[in-house]
């Protein structure tokens, strides 16, 4: 083993990685993007249009990056990871709800400009950025993982499949953009809590030493049942969970074998009053 | 134009700035202890670097090998750490870390399983035992929603989008912070006797780096001007295996599960070459050694088309890939148009980790500010010369415990004294002087200073190009001084970049000074100009001190270890009776 610099051959003046890593990437051409900014509270926006050089393998949370850092140093723009794993970038490309780092530029006709506005269901904090508190209080309200006392602390990986998939959930807030129940409900008066807090109440439900029962909640606070299958939260997924398949239908179920059931809902009462 | 409204004061009595790993569990254990806590999180809960780490919580568990115990993992870690680690966090780390686990699947965690229903638990590079317990390649995101909605369950509150700029003192002693929150640009000032620093790494101050952009050193900066001292900055861990193609994604991190899941390295030439640097754990030696085989294979004209090495894991059913590299295979595809059950990766060394950061006491996580607590990335001393895989997220949950554990005890005993008028405005017109400074662009400085550093401090160093990165570094600094933000204090980047590279340009150059003064190569530091090891060195670490003006840096000697200590690190410990 080289506890030593093994390089003889590098030298003091060996090459920067930026050297080194070939720079073949960059293009003469050139692309339009069209980014619409506003300040807090603004609908409609304004259409700005940038030019920006052109590199093979972009995505479009480059072009937003080299707008902000060359023409307007103050366009803001959520971003962390760049590698698909922090559901920040959320934003509407060509008006489909998509993370930005992870939508190559080339998937598009470059003859025309590409179109980057922020998610049309929360309110507009300053152009790219929304406001996404309210999905950190709906959060909130979720009754938190209970650990079971009546059986051994043990199981195994085909009892943590189906919870494992729920729990990849980046929190992008792509299924809570384009789903319309909550597209055309109020903040102020939600009814509704949206798939990706139906995927997280799945991940728990689904734990195998998880105990409580969110079921009424479901139901009543978080409105499972005005959900009505149309699966456009599931083909936004980055993640690709199968949101309305493994994590609504089957909540939508025990809703109706459990808490609708007549015999249950008696049993529940008993055991509330004790 | 850019004036803000008036500050409003919270009060906590632990402050904790940084929601990743380390912040959370500091946070959920002060508020354990019956501490009022507050959390500054610079970007939305949940978004923090933390979640980038996919290989695994390093424990000793022993569920998958019940051979391993604390012993073997301190031994690992300070063989791993070229033993200039502080052994005391090594120590504590290896014992404390199986029950942080158990803490994670109380809190609702979901780890893989063993076939006889317990944690599974994998190889990495430098570990003797298969000791990361893991959720596919998708570990930290696990650990980061546990501790989040344990945190949310426990009412903690959070302050998102808030990036704190200065810590406030009395006496000498921390008194609270101040900070601007982004969305509406108004400056916030907390009243706190105790603040922990667990605010991630320094990863941004280059330009291939696997970090986020929030990765500015801030944690370390806040500190350092508040008089704490830096341990350790030389030690910067560039990860071997970093994406290099397409251009646009070079840096982002590629697991050392691939390679701890049986991925082979291989060059232009088809050789494995780690047989030549390491010959009896190949792929799996430690990082340093990889980062520099790979940088030489290249170097020496063996590299691939993009300039990198080859990294392979087709040779394994494509079932098996997909089920434990879920994420590299989606962000080989999406990224690379590249399918890893059938086709190499092209791999080179991205900037990942700082070693280095915040000197801290090994046992309370305390500086040597009165009421500052460090844990997690911005703290120094664990890892010593070089980290191993899976070390960070067990080190941000055991010593994020401790830190917040010792920072509600120190809190719920001290006086809580109110920032004086003249501190607060002072840290009020220090964040708003980009507005009003000439200077240039900072994202043009900033991507100056980012090359920079990657070419004259970056995996080898040597004597000139380290001065030649001095120079540099006191020019950007001065130029950072003045650089302007344009626009409105409301979200915008600009503002917030301008402060960033104040900071990085300071931390620049204890990473600097403190290179050119190692004057040996150990772990992740390597000098072309002194290849070897150098015995003295071995006593001790790099300590950088800052008085406002000059930083200075000092070699300071460490605490002699006792010898049980002493004798697991330099002899493997014998192998446990299983049981
Ligand atoms: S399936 Fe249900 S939750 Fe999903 S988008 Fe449609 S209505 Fe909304
Ligand atoms: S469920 Fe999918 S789309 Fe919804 S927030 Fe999570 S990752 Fe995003
Ligand atoms: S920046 Fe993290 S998902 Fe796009």
């Amino acid at each position: 083993m080289s506890e030593t610099v093994t390089s003889t051959q590098v030298h003091g003046g060996g090459a920067t990685a930026d050297q080194i890593v070939s720079v073949d990437s960059a293009t003469n051409q050139h692309i339009q993007v069209r980014i619409n900014r506003g300040e807090a509270g603004e609908i409609e926006g304004r259409w700005e249009e940038f030019t920006v050089p052109l590199a093979k393998g972009m995505v479009v949370l480059d072009t937003v990056l080299w707008v902000q850092a060359h023409q307007a140093n103050d366009l803001a723009a959520r971003w962390n990871c760049k590698a698909a794993k922090c559901g920040s970038c959320s934003a509407e490309i060509n008006g489909k709800p998509r993370l930005m780092c992870k939508t190559r530029v080339e998937d598009f006709n470059l003859a025309e400009p590409i179109l980057i506005q922020p998610l049309q269901t929360f309110k507009r904090i300053k152009d790219l950025v929304t406001d996404v508190s309210w999905n950190y209080r709906i959060n909130a309200t979720i009754k938190p993982f209970t650990p079971r006392q009546d059986r051994e602390w043990k199981w195994f990986q085909h009892d943590a499949d189906r919870a494992q998939e729920m729990r990849k959930c980046i929190e992008c807030f792509l299924c809570q953009d384009v789903c319309h129940v909550l597209r055309y409900q109020t903040e102020e008066k939600p009814q509704f809590a949206g798939p990706r807090y139906f995927v997280r109440t799945a991940g728990l439900d689904f734990h195998p030493m998880d105990g409580a029962e969110r079921l009424e909640q479901l139901a009543d606070e978080h409105g499972l049942g005005l959900c009505n299958i149309t699966y456009c939260c599931s083909e936004v997924c980055p993640e690709h969970i199968a949101i309305t398949h493994n994590a609504i239908i089957p909540e939508k179920e025990r809703v109706v074998d459990e808490f609708h059931d007549p015999v249950k809902k008696f049993i529940r009462k008993i055991q509330k009053k004790k | 134009m850019t004036t803000t409204t008036t500050s409003q004061i919270h009060e906590a009595d632990v402050l904790i700035i940084g929601a990743g790993g380390a912040g959370l569990r500091a946070a959920i254990e002060a508020a354990a202890q019956g501490a009022r806590v507050a959390v500054i999180c610079k970007s939305l809960l949940g978004k923090a670097h933390t979640i980038v780490a996919e290989g695994g919580i390093a424990a000793a568990v022993g569920s998958v090998d019940p051979r391993d115990n604390w012993k073997v993992h301190f031994h690992d870690t300070m063989q791993g750490g070229k033993f200039v680690n502080n052994w005391r966090m090594a120590q504590l780390h290896a014992q404390e870390s199986p029950e942080e686990i158990r803490n994670l699947e109380l809190w609702g965690a979901l780890f893989d399983r063993t076939e006889k229903g317990g944690v599974m638990q994998r190889l990495f590079g430098g570990h003797t035992y298969k000791r990361l317990v893991h959720v596919g390649d998708r570990t930290g995101l696990e650990l980061i929603r546990t501790l989040q909605d344990k945190a949310v369950a426990e009412r903690i509150q959070v302050f998102m989008e808030t990036t704190i700029t200065k810590l406030l003192k009395h006496d000498g002693k921390i008194c609270g912070a101040a900070g601007y929150v982004r969305e509406t640009g108004r400056f916030i000032v907390f009243k706190a006797p105790a603040v922990v620093i667990a605010a991630g790494g320094s990863g941004r101050i280059y330009s291939v780096t696997s970090n986020s952009w929030e990765g500015t050193a801030d944690g370390q900066a806040l500190a350092f001007r508040a008089g704490a001292e830096l341990m350790d900055m030389e030690f910067i861990q560039f990860h071997p295996t970093g994406m290099v193609w397409p251009h646009s994604v070079r840096g982002i991190l590629v697991t050392e599960s691939v390679r701890g899941e049986g991925g082979h390295l291989t060059n232009s030439l088809g050789e494995r070459f780690m047989e030549r640097y390491d010959k009896e754990r190949m792929e799996l030696s430690t990082r340093d050694v990889v980062a520099r085989a790979i940088y030489t294979e290249v170097k020496e004209g063996r590299g691939s088309p993009h300039g990198g090495a080859y990294l392979s894991i087709a040779h394994l059913p494509a079932d098996f890939v997909k089920r434990k590299l879920p994420s590299m295979h989606e962000q080989f595809l999406a990224f690379a148009k590249v399918d890893i059950t059938k086709e190499p990766m092209e791999v080179y060394p991205t900037t990942h980790y700082h070693m280095g950061g915040i000197r801290v006491d090994g046992d309370s996580t305390a500086t040597n500010v009165p009421g500052l607590f460090a844990a997690g990335e911005s703290a120094a001393g664990l890892h010593g010369a070089n980290r191993l895989g899976g070390n960070s997220l067990s080190d941000l949950l055991v010593f994020g415990a401790r830190a917040g554990r010792y920072a509600a005890q120190y809190a719920l005993g001290a006086e809580h004294i109110t920032p004086s008028a003249e501190e607060i405005a002072l840290a009020e017109h220090e964040a708003q002087a980009p507005f009003e400074a000439t200077g240039e662009n900072p994202f043009a400085l900033q991507e100056e200073m980012q090359n920079m550093m990657m070419s004259e401090v970056g995996v080898y160093r040597v004597e000139e190009k380290l001065k030649n990165a001095l120079n540099q570094i006191r020019d950007l600094q001065e130029r950072a001084a003045n650089v302007r933000a344009t626009g409105s204090v409301m979200y915008n980047p600009v503002w917030h970049t301008a402060l960033d590279v104040k900071n990085m340009a300071l931390i620049a150059e204890t990473i600097a000074q403190s290179a050119h003064l190692r004057t040996e190569s150990r772990g992740a530091h390597s000098r072309v100009d002194f290849p070897n090891y150098d015995a003295n060195l071995q006593k001790g670490n790099m300590v950088a001190r800052y008085d406002g003006q000059n930083v200075t840096v000092a070699f300071v000697e460490q605490p002699p270890m006792p010898q049980e200590l002493h004798d697991l690190t330099y002899n493997k410990p014998e192998v446990a009776a299983a049981a």
